[in-house]
């Protein structure tokens, strides 16, 4: 085990990790480790298994072999009580936004308030517009999901995962779909959260121009492991083919671009 | 896939089926098994379930209300058309509610309900996943099988008695329209003999006892299929479908089971 004390740990430490869907291998031997106060940004094309990771992180998923330990506590270990108290501390951005869509923006971000808690309504009601105030949407309280547009969603779901003032987000795909404005927000908003809250922060995404200016460490995936690491200056300047061609958005090279397949002649002749 | 075809690949087909049933309502078991927990928000947040009761209610209630008294009206004329040969039509009353009270009540109010309710429920849970939100529960640390899927279910068993105890109610007043304007029978000998024919422990209990079962059944069938459904537009549709066709022959099996031995005297 790690024998350093538990403060200058990193917040997540990921061990030989190996995970399967349907006996296809998604995870092999990865190996990881985020960093407290730091936002560290995990890359890799569509499919490569971000979303899983981060679903292994907050023990939604089991590993296969290997282990994730977060602040000290291996997650596929813990009970199901541990677990839920674990996760309390954790905040998670869904690709999707996962609003509940029956409650209304208030009550969306009140939810997590209104299960673990037991502070009065009054409390609440400071307590959410506080969080909507950082992300800008004191005034769309009113509103439920399906009026509000993809990055306003986002944000909202980003105020509901601060609402318990969790020592860690995990932001799945933070800027996809959204416009170049609404990038710039969430941008701002991860930045600011992670360093004004004291905040640790994972962000999951393929974009490698916000990447670059929000991480303070990248870890680039393909195949099941990390292929690369570094800091955004320090994986611009690599000569790796594999990350020059990920960083410089080349469509095909020591990556592969086509899902494995039969050879293409022998699939077309149809033998 | 020649496998498939002739003789051979029926035989796989049929084995296939069996096997995916066998595996669904093994899911099934064991996810009532999980959900059984969840059943202390009855103590902890009943406002949860009241407030599904509420909304259950709410769907049904109408189409319910409409149905008895359809069904009432039709007995009324059905009945006396065939008690009239033997100058019986004195028992229109007792008829009428005795075929509601043990038999159409709740069959037919469990049949409304997983049309309407129980369709609504699969896609509703079905539609929570597909969109990550109870996903997005789980890592909240809320379990999603104790704040969504338990109070709906328990929701669903407390109404379908409710419902069938208002079918039948309903039922019985539009029978006793019908008798009195229409077919001139004498409405104190209606009560009267319903009064002295109908048993509480027997024929009221028989029927409640069947739509308490037919509560549970479509809500687990309902909770269920929105749980397991595959989270996309197309699962949750063909979930939604198999909510309804799955509880309508489950009502009606239970239901002949449960009569004949209730004729038998349990
Ligand atoms: N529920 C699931 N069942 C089976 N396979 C899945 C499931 N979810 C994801 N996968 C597969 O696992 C792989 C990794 O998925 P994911 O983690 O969502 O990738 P990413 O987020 O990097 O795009 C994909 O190939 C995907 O097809
Ligand atoms: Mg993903």
């Amino acid at each position: 085990m790690d024998p350093r004390p538990i403060r200058t740990q990193p917040l997540v430490s990921v061990h030989d990790l190996s995970f399967y869907r349907d006996r296809r291998m998604i995870f092999q031997g990865l190996n990881l480790a985020i960093e407290r106060g730091k936002v560290t940004v995990i890359m890799g094309g569509s499919g490569v298994g971000k979303t899983t990771l981060l679903n292994l992180i907050g023990g939604r998923l089991t590993p296969a072999g290997g282990s994730v330990t977060v602040d000290g506590q291996q997650v596929s270990a813990l009970a199901r009580r541990e677990l839920f108290r674990l996760r309390r501390r954790i905040g998670m951005l869904f690709q999707s936004g996962a609003l509940l869509t029956d409650l209304d923006v208030f009550e969306n971000v009140a939810f997590p308030l209104r299960e673990h808690t037991r502070l009065p309504a009054s409390l609440i009601r400071h307590l959410v517009l506080m969080k909507l105030e950082l992300v800008g949407l004191r005034g769309a309280r009113r509103l439920y999901p399906a009026e509000l547009s993809g990055g306003m969603a986002r944000r909202v779901a980003l105020a509901r995962a601060i609402s318990l003032d969790p020592m860690m987000v995990m932001y799945d795909e933070p800027f996809a779909g959204l416009d170049p404005i609404g990038m710039g927000v969430i941008t701002k908003l991860i930045r600011e959260l992670n360093d004004a809250l004291g905040m640790t922060s994972i962000v999951v995404t393929h974009d490698v121009a916000e990447a670059s200016a929000i991480a303070d460490y990248i870890y680039l995936l393909d195949q099941g492991r990390v292929i690369a690491e570094g800091t955004p200056a320090a994986m611009q300047a690599s000569t790796a083919p594999e990350v020059r061609q990920f960083m410089g958005g080349l469509p095909d090279g020591p990556v592969a671009f086509h899902y494995p397949a039969a050879d293409y002649l022998a699939d077309l002749l149809g033998s | 896939m020649d496998q498939d075809r002739g003789v051979v690949g029926h035989i796989r087909r049929v084995g296939r089926y069996t096997l995916d049933g066998v595996a669904r309502l093994g899911r099934a078991v064991v996810f009532f098994a999980r959900l059984v927990p969840g059943f202390s928000v009855v103590v902890t947040r009943l406002s949860l379930v009241v407030q599904q009761i509420y909304m259950t209610g709410v769907l049904t209630l109408v189409i319910v209300v409409v149905s008895g008294a359809f069904v009432g009206m039709i007995l009324a004329l059905q009945g006396y058309n065939t008690l009239v040969r033997y100058d019986a039509q004195s028992s229109l009353g007792l008829l009428v509610a005795l075929s509601l009270v043990r038999e159409l009540g709740p069959v037919l109010t469990a049949l409304l309900f997983a049309g309407r309710a129980g369709s609504a429920l699969t896609a509703e849970i079905g539609l929570m996943k597909a969109t990550e939100q109870l996903a997005g529960m789980e890592m909240m640390a809320v379990d999603p099988l104790k704040r969504v899927v338990a109070p709906r279910f328990l929701a669903g068993w407390v109404a379908v008695p409710l419902l069938a105890a208002i079918f039948s109610a309903v039922g019985i007043l539009a029978a006793y329209v019908v008798a009195v304007s229409d077919l001139g029978l004498d409405g104190g000998v209606f009560w009267a003999q319903m009064q002295s024919g109908v048993s509480v422990t027997n024929d009221i209990m028989g029927g409640a006892i069947k739509s308490v079962v037919f509560g549970l059944v479509i809500s687990w069938i309902a909770v269920f299929e929105g749980y397991d459904a595959r989270p996309t537009s197309e699962g949750v549709s063909r979930a939604t479908t198999r909510t309804v066709v799955s509880s309508s022959l489950a009502v009606l099996g239970l239901d002949f089971i449960m009569t004949a031995f209730m004729l038998r005297g349990l």
